[in-house]
């Protein structure tokens, strides 16, 4: 066997999820061989197909910086930010991209995300106050260790790996979800909030953190290290101390 | 615009927890409740026969010597086990306990589990053996 001429090119193939509204009737495979580097990531491949062999691949994506949020996809059965899955970790076997799991696909993996969109404002993650001071007051101030109390969970980009790696939002889809209830918590244990109270129906509600059987993926697939199944226990022992002030302890109704 | 957006919905499959190890440790970890609730049923049982008179309670000791019998307390007790260990990794998660500024370390809150684990058992044994 003669060795590979030095010239030859090193490929490696992706496998491609396809599908074109109105034209597919489900979604199909479509493989393409692009250059093998070292130094690019899955994010890098489609860009080459898209520039180079493709036009019509659609997907979204912005920063390519694990900044944004925009890329997630589903590589070889992972959800993953394409723009942190380098082709070396998988060379030379093929890598296989497909839309993030559990939500609907538009086109190719563009995912339709109005669920997520609906979710987030509904946790009411913004700071509330129970008395709004004038701006002459001041800001409010908040200690280091304040700041580190919540400040894992206001790390979110919003990138929705942690909802494609659920099986119970993938089997209950009204399912508040991992990064909604995250934020939750980032602004419950904010000590310049005072929303706690306002945040209860949606957080203990019919579709809230009990819900949640602690699978614990969420957190394996955060890019950022959020743990929101972390962030959705520890709403579940504050709504459960709740349950108990106000039904077992008659004098401690608030 | 023009076309009208379509999405797909991919089905879930039926058997979603099969083919993805941190899924199927779950549903592992989830079914080991079963052999502890059973467990406690045939707990809640010997009381009663107790309360039944000295004949039914000795049958019902009898009973629980059969093979059937053994081979199903070995069974919960590996699902018992296996439900408390990582019962007792996941604590940390649920309670973050703050001292002052700082915020206790995960194997702390892990490791107290286990401690008060260990002085229940000592107890319960102590009830149980001394005579």
């Amino acid at each position: 066997m003669a060795a590979p001429p030095v010239t030859a090119e090193r490929t490696i193939t992706l496998e491609v999820m396809r599908y074109r509204p109105g034209t597919d009737e489900a979604p199909g495979v479509q493989a393409y061989r692009v250059p093998y580097r070292e130094d690019w990531v899955v994010l890098d491949a489609l860009n080459y197909i898209k520039d180079r062999l493709d036009g019509s691949l659609s997907y979204r994506w912005s920063c390519r910086m694990g900044v944004c949020g925009s890329c997630g996809m589903m590589i070889n059965g992972v959800p993953k930010l394409s723009c942190a899955a380098f082709l070396k970790d998988y060379y030379p076997g093929t890598v296989r991209v497909e839309p993030l799991e559990n939500f609907p696909v538009a086109r190719d993996l563009v995912i339709v995300l109005d669920d997520f969109m609906r979710k987030l404002p509904a946790v009411k993650p913004w700071i509330i106050r129970a008395e709004e001071p004038p701006l002459s007051a001041g800001e409010y101030r908040q200690t280091p260790a304040d700041l580190e109390w919540y400040k894992a969970f206001a790390m979110c980009i919003n990138c929705m790996l942690c909802y494609a790696a659920c099986p119970v939002y993938a089997l209950e889809p009204h399912f508040v979800g991992p990064a909604a209830l995250a934020l939750a918590a980032r602004y419950n244990l904010d000590s310049r909030d005072q929303g706690e109270a306002q945040r209860r129906d949606i957080v203990a509600g019919p579709d809230g953190v009990w819900d949640c059987t602690l699978v614990g993926e969420c957190s394996t697939a955060c890019p950022k290290d959020v743990d929101p199944a972390g962030a959705i226990q520890r709403l579940k022992l504050s709504s459960a101390v709740q349950w108990l002030r106000e039904v077992v302890l008659p004098w401690g109704k608030r | 615009m023009g076309e009208t957006m379509i999405p797909y919905r991919r089905p879930v499959r039926f058997a979603w927890w099969w083919g993805r190890r941190a899924y199927t440790l779950f549903v592992v970890r989830e079914l080991t409740s079963v052999f502890v609730g059973a467990y406690a049923v045939l707990l809640l049982l010997l009381v009663r026969r107790l309360g039944q008179g000295r004949e039914a309670y000795d049958a019902y000791l009898h009973f629980l010597t059969t093979p059937q019998m053994t081979i199903f307390h070995l069974v919960a007790l590996a699902g018992a086990l296996y439900h408390s260990v990582t019962w007792f990794a996941l604590a940390p998660k649920a309670m973050a306990v703050r001292v002052g500024e700082r915020r206790i370390p995960e194997p702390v809150i892990t490791a107290a589990a286990y401690a008060v684990w260990v002085v229940a058992s000592v107890g319960v044994a102590w009830i149980v053996l001394r005579g």
